[in-house]
């Protein structure tokens, strides 16, 4: 080689794996300084503001909408009623075929002619600026013919309940049903039956940035670029070209910086579509930003789950057979995936014990409310509250100690890989490990004889110990099974690592971070493979002209699903490295051995090629390998042969002031097994993040809706948000089982703190308050439920008025539990 | 969201403020530390055509003694009052209930008097008041008038303040020797507002409570007097205090709302004037 041929002279000195390191977050500074672009700052030459008037009522017909009026506001652009947009967009999708009866409502972007929620469109206004459209906003004369509004789940279920939708004929969205072994038969060996009912509220996710779109039609050759605070613009691409009538290979999505998610952005919008149509109808950009109440209304809520579970078991505590039964509020139409929410928890029932039969049934019901959809965990959480609720409630039934029951159930560290009740094979797991190393630190022998203390001294403040031993299913997920569950699209993920001719990296991932850190971690894996600094990788996601395939960021996949992806890509830019080093060299590939980003000739040691001048030899391509390119760059692409099953035990313990009824979290501790960790930092925020998430449903968020179906709690001023002096200080530690599914060794963490937390916090204020006849608060755990459930078991009072607004509005409330029989 | 069109007045006194209020009429509204008003604009739930900034009035702000009183400026800040030296000696319930009010942006900005003439049977400030028998200047183009508490606040949202007048300072008599005080407010998470809150101040004397004045807020659509529990301990042992504070309801309207249904607001009040006149007197 000449001198001008050299690379210029990189400097790699002996690094270090940084796969396994706290490395701080490449993206916060960044981030946390605002010098960024979020969707609602993109600015396009000429660009118009779309504000959306939307319904008062949460069912009413709609007898005339009238725009003249804010046409003639100053500033105006364009108003439109549903009607004067049938040609801009069709329905809306629902990505999910969960079962032959599934009955798919229409969803129009802009109601045509009934709303079916407070906060479902009806006109929107185009104006030059925000403020001008939001003036002339109120100048849409509306009549609305008022209908029954369907707020309660079993009530919309009885004959003659009005309907949420006439052309259906029901409020019935589906029934779903599935039979592991006879349940019949656990039941008739059973000599203990526990019948309980839990109730899983409605709750709003609150991603700090709430939604925005902005839409800009003047791109080259006549195509569109979306921007969306999305999770996942590569099915906002597929989506807009369906309901918008535009071909896909016109459509640009970018999805900038992104404030969170939770799954309320795993979703395909009214607004995406509005601002697309009125960009080619206008021929001009325009934006939308939600409001932090227009969110709560128009952006999917979760939860919204009343769950019948049964436990035959034995009265030496062995538990043989579940029941599960559940009642799911799909809302007012179907979101992206709303019907399978419920769905995808149902495995999760049986969690981590050894049941012999098991037996599903879940209803899915339309109700005059925001629709429901994917809220951190989807279907797992709930799953989770009920098993790990119902075997707190067993052992107490049986007087045996909440962990011992367990014990006596579990799934046992020798018997991995284990095919559960469901038919799931969990890969690996040590619940034993985890459980004793949560025991010892949270100190569990000392703080029960402090209950016991506490009891015995009838302390109006009392103490209470919950357990949570969770597992669940993530890293979504083998296109295969995807397609059996009637889904529309796969679960594979695709990588290019690519060198740079100046020897840095570019990692080009399908997955789309919208806050988790992907930049750092997937930097990590990518430093680690090719051997060259963490601070030479880009990370280039979230934008379909960037990365054509993708399927985005949800179900704890990105790492587990993507970050296999990234690695098996930079290992197949080593291995084209090394063709041509060898090439180079003169010498055998087989006879190289690679370390840390250098290749050597094994027995000549001054004989030695960093990756970074193999990246420059390549560009110039002066002397090339047979079957080498100009590019060392390597794709790969990842199907997962399997889901991922994190696991852990959380304990919380509780004070509980009865004559208040206010809660305090005295200590929360968790021992999390996600296997292998990339970076125990970001592992450690997505645990803090995810507890407080389940901490938050188990004792402050609720969305309460009226008698009228106005949603109550429309603000952070009434929708409880716990913050920092809310929570107590989180107790975290590990266990490490790798995963035998990823050459990673990794499990999902995005998820798994809110899943563990919940029942562990509710089955401490429950736990707290046992001794004085109390076996369940509804949650959110409020001091007035925990005031009320007190009172109620003393009997000296109504513990749940019907129809208060208090309690939701929704008799559910007031629906018997079961009892222990 | 964005508040409709209005027209903005800053104001640099009080005779100023009150001519633009005169001019004005009911279209104007006076904005203090606006922590109230700006949402109730943004909301569109008030559309003033013009808004009477009166935060920068000098004349409105500090704290000075006079006598046997403290005169609170109307638009000394929450964080000023936390911190203020002369409320923290004479008036240190005042301080006490401050601390609990939002968080630290809002008290910033938001001012005593605004509080006041805001009143929120919500907000924790005019209980105190109440219970501090403190007494409201109010000027307007007749002159000023003094308002004491028990007739300042008229109803939910509503006080003595007409639209064409200004609140300008608060007088609250000190607190003398032998007083001890405590402001319990009870709520679900740090920056709420009260489900209930109780303001105590109790003087003792010999072992036994010789005065005790407490404050309910949210009881009703205006801070509410307990009048019955004052009654009972006067000249009540300590041990009397339990026995007193069933009395706490009595006379209240609490409203049943997200937080709580009438019934447990009762009993919190109950509860929460036995812990707050226990730790006011010491105890
Ligand atoms: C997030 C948040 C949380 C809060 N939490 C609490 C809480 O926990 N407890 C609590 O007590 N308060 C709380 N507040 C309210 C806060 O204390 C406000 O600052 C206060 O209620 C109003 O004060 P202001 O100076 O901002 O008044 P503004 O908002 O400016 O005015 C409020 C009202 O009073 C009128 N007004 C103000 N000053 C005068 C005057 N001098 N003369 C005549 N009329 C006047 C205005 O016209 C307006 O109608 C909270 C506010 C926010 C934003």
């Amino acid at each position: 080689m000449t001198a001008t041929t050299e690379a210029p002279a990189p400097e790699v000195p002996g690094r270090q794996n940084v796969v396994g390191t706290p490395l701080r977050r490449k993206e916060d500074a960044r981030l946390v300084t605002g010098r960024t672009r979020w969707t609602d700052s993109v600015a396009a030459p000429g660009l118009l503001h779309v504000v959306i008037l939307r319904s008062p009522m949460a069912h009413a017909r709609l007898t005339r909408v009238d725009v003249s009026g804010a046409l003639q506001r100053p500033g105006i652009v364009a108003a439109y009623t549903g009607l004067d947009l049938v040609d801009d967009f069709g329905g809306l999708p629902t990505a999910w075929t969960v079962s032959e009866d599934l009955k798919t409502p229409s969803h129009f972007p802009v109601a045509r002619d009934v709303v079916r929620y407070v906060g479902d469109a009806v006109a929107v206004v185009v104006a030059s600026s925000h403020d001008a459209a939001v003036d002339a906003m109120e100048a849409i004369e509306v009549d609305y013919e008022p209908l029954p509004a369907v707020l309660d789940m079993e009530q919309a279920m009885a004959d003659g309940s009005p309907l949420v939708h006439d052309d259906i004929g029901t409020n019935t969205c589906f029934t779903y049903h599935e039979e592991h072994g006879s349940y019949q038969a656990s039941k008739a060996k059973a000599d203990v039956l526990l019948t309980r009912r839990y109730v899983n509220q409605r709750l709003i996710p609150n991603a700090m940035e709430p939604r925005s779109v902005v839409v800009d039609p003047t791109g080259a050759a006549d195509s569109f670029t979306i921007w969306s605070s999305t999770q996942v613009p590569h099915f906002v691409r597929i989506f807009m070209a369906l309901v918008c009538g535009i071909p896909e290979h016109k459509i640009r999505v970018i999805a900038p910086d992104v404030g969170g998610g939770f799954g309320s952005k795993l979703d395909i919008y009214a607004e995406e579509a509005i601002c697309l149509g009125l960009a080619k109808r206008l021929h001009r950009p325009v934006k939308w930003t939600a409001s932090r109440s227009e969110d709560y209304q128009a952006t999917i809520h979760g939860r919204d789950v009343i769950q019948d579970v049964e436990i035959a078991a034995t009265s030496d505590g062995k538990m043989l057979g579940l029941r599960v039964d559940l009642l799911t509020d799909m809302g007012a139409y179907l979101q992206l995936l709303t019907p399978s929410i419920a769905l995808l928890g149902r495995y999760m029932y049986p969690a981590i014990y050894k049941f012999e039969t098991h037996s599903f049934h879940c209803t899915g019901v339309f109700s005059n409310k925001t629709p429901t959809d994917a809220y951190r965990g989807a279907g797992r959480p709930e799953a989770t509250f009920a098993i790990e609720r119902a075997v707190d409630d067993l052992a107490a039934h049986l007087h045996l100690d909440p962990i011992e029951l367990r014990r006596r159930n579990w799934i046992t560290h020798d018997e991995f890989p284990y095919t559960t009740v469901c038919g799931l094979e969990y890969d690996s797991g040590n619940y034993e490990a985890a459980t004793d190393k949560a025991l010892e630190l949270f100190g569990y022998d000392a703080l029960r004889a402090e209950q016991a203390e506490r009891r015995r001294s009838n302390d109006p403040v009392q103490l209470g110990i919950g357990v949570s031993t969770y597992t669940e299913m993530c890293g979504l997920a083998p296109s295969r099974w995807l397609g059996e569950q009637g889904y529309v699209a796969g679960g594979w993920e695709r990588a290019t690592v690519r060198m740079t001719p100046l020897g840095k990296v570019e990692v080009v991932s399908g997955t789309s971070p919208h806050g988790q850190g992907h930049a750092t971690t997937f930097s990590q894996i990518a430093a680690d493979a090719l051997g060259v600094p963490f601070e030479d990788v880009e990370v280039i996601v979230n934008d379909t002209a960037a990365v054509p395939w993708g399927l985005d960021t949800y179900g704890s996949r990105s790492l587990v699903v993507g970050g296999t992806a990234v690695r098996r890509a930079a290992e197949g830019v080593v291995e084209k490295a090394k063709l041509l080093a060898a090439h180079l060299f003169e010498a055998d590939p087989a006879d190289l051995e690679f370390d840390s980003g250098t290749f050597r000739v094994k027995g000549t040691p001054s004989a030695t090629k960093t990756i970074q001048e193999l990246a420059f030899a390549s560009f110039t391509s002066h002397t090339m390998a047979e079957g080498s390119d100009a590019i060392l760059t390597a794709d790969h692409l990842v199907d997962p042969e399997t889901f991922s099953f994190p696991h852990g035990t959380h304990l919380c313990a509780v004070e509980v002031d009865t004559e208040t009824g206010m809660t305090k979290i005295r200590r929360y501790v968790c021992v999390d097994d996600i296997g292998k960790v990339v970076n125990p930092m970001i592992v450690e925020g997505q645990v803090h993040g995810g507890v407080a998430q389940g901490i938050a449903q188990a004792l402050y968020e609720e969305a309460v809706y009226d008698d009228a179906g106005n949603l109550v709690t429309g603000s952070l001023v009434d929708y409880l948000v716990p913050a920092a002096p809310d929570l107590p200080t989180f107790e975290t530690d590990r266990t490490e089982t790798p995963s035998t599914t990823n050459p990673l060794g990794v499990k999902g963490v995005g998820e798994a703190g809110t899943i563990a937390s919940t029942p562990a916090v509710v089955n401490a204020v429950v736990d707290a308050l046992r001794h004085l006849g109390v076996d369940d608060v509804r949650m959110a755990c409020t001091p007035e439920r925990v005031w009320r459930a007190i009172h109620g078991a003393r009997g000296s009072d109504d513990p749940a008025p019907a129809g208060s607004v208090v309690y939701g509005g929704a008799t559910t409330e007031t629906t018997a539990g079961g009892r222990l029989t | 969201m964005i508040p409709a069109q209005f027209d903005y007045v800053r104001a640099s006194s009080v005779d100023e403020a009150v001519a633009a209020l005169a001019e004005h009429g009911d279209e104007a509204k006076v904005m203090a530390g606006g922590q109230s008003l700006i949402p109730l604009l943004r909301l569109r739930l008030s559309y003033p055509e013009v808004v009477v900034d009166v935060g920068r009035v000098a004349e409105m702000a500090g704290v000075r003694e006079d006598g046997a009183h403290l005169v609170i400026g109307a638009m000394t800040t929450h964080h000023e009052v936390i911190h203020n030296e002369l409320i923290r000696r004479h008036c240190g319930l005042i301080a006490e209930a401050t601390e609990t009010v939002a968080d630290p942006a809002v008290r910033h900005r938001g001012t005593f008097g605004g509080a006041l003439a805001h009143a929120d049977p919500a907000g924790d400030l005019p209980a105190v008041a109440l219970a501090l028998d403190a007494e409201m200047v109010i000027a307007g183009s007749g002159g000023r008038r003094t308002v004491p508490a028990e007739e300042f606040f008229l109803d939910y949202l509503q006080t003595a303040v007409q639209p064409d007048e200004v609140l300008v300072e608060v007088r609250v008599p000190k607190l003398g020797e032998g007083w001890g005080y405590r402001y319990e407010k009870f709520h679900r998470v740090a920056q709420s507002w009260a489900i209930v809150g109780v303001a105590a101040a109790v003087r003792r004397s010999n072992g036994t409570i010789a005065e005790a004045r407490v404050g309910l807020t949210n009881m009703g659509s205006t801070p509410v007097r307990a009048s019955g529990v004052e009654e009972a301990l006067n000249g009540a042992s300590l041990e009397r205090i339990g026995e007193a504070a069933d009395r706490a309801a009595e006379g209240t309207s609490a409203p049943s709302d997200l937080n709580g249904k009438a019934d447990y607001r009762e009993h919190l009040a109950r509860v929460l004037t036995r812990r707050a006149v226990t730790a006011a007197a010491g105890s």
